[in-house]
């Protein structure tokens, strides 16, 4: 049975929860056999056979730490996969994710797809986005293996418990200081990652202050939300950069999708059109993005949201 | 100081993509430069202007039309532009690296590469590694911010949730631009009619010799079926919101 080799990678210690969809993903092509970059193998050793991984990898360099050597962590990677002898090298298409796919690939001189929101093992092809979601390109990767990023809640993560082995894989890695991480400063706020979110409730320009996107806030605490925004709220000082969605934001793909004042523009859709449902808040009947929804409401989003909030409320 | 600046030839992303047989779309859209490129292209032609001394150099892989799109950041203030000419509608990763990886070394030395991140059509988000690999040059991509100093730039990118990286990253050195790092100006009249006179050198693709290693080829295209109208909840708001989480619940088990 051939292996695929997966990228667990971890947040804050912990791991992020969209690998657990690519690991299920993987398990349709092979045995699946995890790289963690962090030493930490038997922290989370239970965790991961509970979803089918059965081969567990602490990759190892002398002391170079590889959150701080992203050329290492990528180099790493590489040797881990050829070592190991997988046909396909997956990851979760974070920042991160994609960073260090993007180097293992690059090391290992193997083709590369990143945001794949479907791959096929068996035949070495994977889906992904072309122009702005407006078109799904089916890629063929040829060689002895492919590096394929794939896009977070692309994939249900699947429970397939299984026993798990543990190793340390020592490499040989020539460090380069050509490019260190000096710092990482985090988000004041602290909230979940909108790429991971399994519901996400948006507000556009109609929002008008940052005051009033608390009433996303307490919605988005009954739905179990992510607050995200669109980029003309962004861009009139309302949120922060990191909230917007879309074509020069983030790219999501949640379960539930609520717009509240948007007007539904093709390049805020490319960010958010594989959400499995979509509900389009709006004053205007005649906004674009009521016809790309699958549920509609025509009211105000100061009335509506609230009401929402109270009617969940009501039901807990 | 000599800064290079990729720039790729791109569909409009409001433009309206029609698919042509298996894996090709009809090219009669509005082009434009990716938008991507235009924050690597601003930061070029900023620090050029800065310094009062150096020159911004604009590459791009594409086809006869690109020359427009290069037309259009020379009026941002890039100084002359090379156009690597090639018919391919989906040119790989791999084979355009290779071709601006050639067209800068033909052309002279680089102090720092700008791109952007990724393309607005192809989306495939590796060409700066890819460019890096060919020249042997570091590359950062995502890039938010950009100082320098001496032969060290200082860049930080947006990761998860909003979280910020600084990297220190030895120049010359490739990086890979996104929304963030500055405003793109909008260039005035005079700019764009002085940018008609300045150089744009074209070479063929097919006269370099390269060879697309990169493994991977489109096998198909399809466009993506819009959802059709919206249903639209009708009744009081208490009773929309009351239909809407029974549906999200009940029906669509997504709450």
């Amino acid at each position: 049975m051939s292996k695929i080799g997966v990228f667990i990678e971890t947040v804050d210690q912990e791991i992020k929860q969209s690998v657990f969809g690519v690991i299920s993903a993987a398990a349709s092509g092979g045995e699946v056999v995890g790289f963690l970059l962090n030493g930490q193998a038997d922290t989370y050793k239970d965790q991961l056979a509970a979803y089918g991984v059965t081969e567990l990898v602490d990759l190892a360099a002398g002391d170079i730490v590889f959150s701080k050597f992203p050329q290492a962590a990528g180099e790493a990677l590489a040797k881990g996969a050829t070592d190991f002898g997988v046909t396909a090298l997956v990851g979760v298409s974070s920042p991160t994710g994609n960073d260090l796919l993007a180097r293992a690939a690059m090391a290992l001189k193997a083709p590369l797809a990143l945001d794949c929101i479907d791959v096929d093992f068996n035949d070495s092809t994977v889906k992904k986005s072309h122009f702005s979601g407006k078109a799904i390109a089916t890629l063929e990767m040829t060689g002895k293996l492919f590096v394929c990023g794939i896009r977070p809640n692309s994939f249900e993560a699947v429970e397939a418990p299984g026993t798990i082995i543990v190793t340390t894989h020592n490499i040989d890695i020539e460090n380069s200081d050509d490019i260190i991480v000096t710092a990482v400063e985090a988000a004041g706020s602290g909230k979940k990652d909108l790429t991971e979110a399994t519901v996400i409730i948006s507000g556009g320009r109609p929002m008008a202050s940052s005051e009033n996107f608390k009433i996303l806030d307490d919605c988005a605490e009954k739905l179990v939300a992510v607050v995200g925004a669109s980029r003309a709220a962004v861009d009139a000082g309302f949120a922060p950069h990191s909230m917007q969605v879309g074509q020069t934001g983030k790219i999501v793909s949640p379960k539930l999708y609520i717009g509240c004042g948007l007007s539904g523009s093709v390049q805020h859709f490319a960010g958010m059109k594989t959400s499995k449902v979509i509900v389009a808040i709006n004053t205007d009947k005649d906004a674009p993005i009521f016809s790309k929804s699958d549920y509609g409401i025509i009211g105000d989003l100061f009335e509506v949201v609230p009401a929402l909030t109270k009617e969940l409320e009501k039901q807990e | 100081m000599r800064i290079y600046v990729c720039v790729k030839h791109v569909p409009d992303t409001a433009a309206n993509i029609k698919i042509v047989g298996d894996d090709a779309y009809d090219t009669q859209v509005k082009y434009v430069a990716n938008p991507y490129d235009e924050y690597g292209v601003e930061e070029a032609v900023t620090l050029v202007e800065k310094a009062k001394e150096g020159e911004v150099v604009a590459v791009c892989v594409g086809n006869k039309g690109a020359a427009n799109t290069l037309k259009s950041v020379m009026a941002m203030g890039v100084h002359r532009s090379i156009l690597v000419k090639t018919d391919d509608q989906f040119p790989g990763s791999d084979l355009t690296a290779k071709a601006l990886a050639k067209a800068i070394t033909d052309d002279g030395n680089a102090d720092l590469i700008f791109m952007g991140k990724q393309s607005v059509d192809s989306e495939g988000m590796q060409t700066p590694y890819r460019l890096g690999m060919e020249l042997s040059l570091p590359v950062v991509t995502g890039v938010v911010s950009f100082s320098h100093e001496g032969d060290t730039a200082k860049v930080q990118r947006e990761i998860d949730g909003g979280a910020r990286e600084t990297l220190a990253v030895k120049t010359p050195c490739i990086l890979g631009a996104t929304k963030g790092l500055n405003e793109p100006r909008f260039p005035k009249l005079p700019a764009i009619l002085k940018a008609k006179k300045k150089e744009i050198k074209e070479v063929e693709l097919s006269s370099l010799g390269l060879v697309d290693q990169g493994h991977c080829r489109i096998k198909s295209l399809e466009p993506v079926q819009e959802r059709s109208n919206a249903k639209i909840l009708e009744g009081s708001t208490q009773e929309i919101v009351a239909a809407l989480v029974k549906i999200l619940r009940e029906e669509e088990k997504v709450i």
